[in-house]
């Protein structure tokens, strides 16, 4: 049994814990098959790799059928914190690591983390905001030529 | 299904990995690590039988697991089984595939 898929290339354009998790847990699934990836953080994506942010990202409470809370309680104050530390727990259980460890892990499985130009700029960032594993700030385009093989594939998350 | 390796029968899972722990050898290992494309070195049998010894303490497998060992770190592990490291290194160790999404 082997797959077609050679690279996965992920787009992370959301701050929240959920979508996080999930372009890193499926970036890192693809090392762990031998598969290549990589990350490229864009607009509030970004908060993942900011150093002072990423262990303070939040579950959305508001706007988020899946939680079945009614939007209006979802906004009250401390809603998203508490909301968020229920999952944190969830997930330690599952033994999935915090942002921090698990961004480490993936750098050291190979998966390639790139951080986007225009919305570095656009949030007045410098690169030392930004965690030191990054390889490197890039442009969409300098992203698009990273899919250089047969049988890359994208996804915006 | 059946796989014949150094002239034994043994059983294994559909994706290749051995049902019955207790057949496994040495050159049962080496086999598999050749039909996976892995030249095995003195580490990387010191890694097979670290996985074997957690496996036998029910330590479930993963690649954070892998970080917090201190037995070796998750740049080394990449380095020895390429295509995948606990994947392959597992099925050479014929311990059961791990689980872990993580």
């Amino acid at each position: 049994m082997s797959t077609k898929v050679k690279k996965m290339l992920f787009i992370l354009s959301k701050a929240t814990i959920e979508n996080a998790y999930a372009a890193f847990v499926m970036a890192n699934g693809a090392r762990m098959e031998g598969i290549e990836s990589e990350i490229f953080f864009t607009f509030f994506g970004l908060e993942a790799i900011q150093k002072k942010k990423l262990e303070h990202l939040h579950v959305a409470t508001v706007g988020n059928p899946g939680m079945h809370i009614p939007t209006m309680l979802g906004g009250l104050p401390g809603m998203e914190a508490f909301a968020t530390k229920m999952m944190k727990k969830e997930m330690e259980k599952l033994d999935m690591p915090p942002i921090g460890e698990f961004l480490e892990i993936l750098s050291d499985s190979g998966c390639r983390l790139w951080a986007c130009k225009l919305a570095v700029d656009m949030f007045h960032l410098k690169e030392e905001d930004l965690i030191d594993e990054l390889d490197g700030i890039l442009t969409i385009g300098d992203f698009y030529s990273r899919a250089d093989q047969e049988g890359c594939q994208l996804l915006f998350i | 299904m059946d796989l014949n390796i150094a002239g034994i029968r043994l059983d294994v899972t559909e994706d290749g990995y051995l049902t019955d722990v207790s057949q496994w050898t040495k050159e049962i290992g080496l086999e598999i690590a050749k039909n996976e494309g892995v030249e095995m070195t003195d580490r990387h049998w010191e890694v097979v039988s670290w996985l074997q010894e957690q496996v036998k303490n029910d330590v479930a497998l993963s690649v954070r697991g892998i970080k917090k060992s201190g037995v070796l770190n998750i740049k080394e592990f990449y380095a020895l089984f390429p295509k995948g490291p606990l994947k392959v290194s597992t099925k050479i160790a014929g311990v059961p595939k791990p689980k872990s999404c993580i």
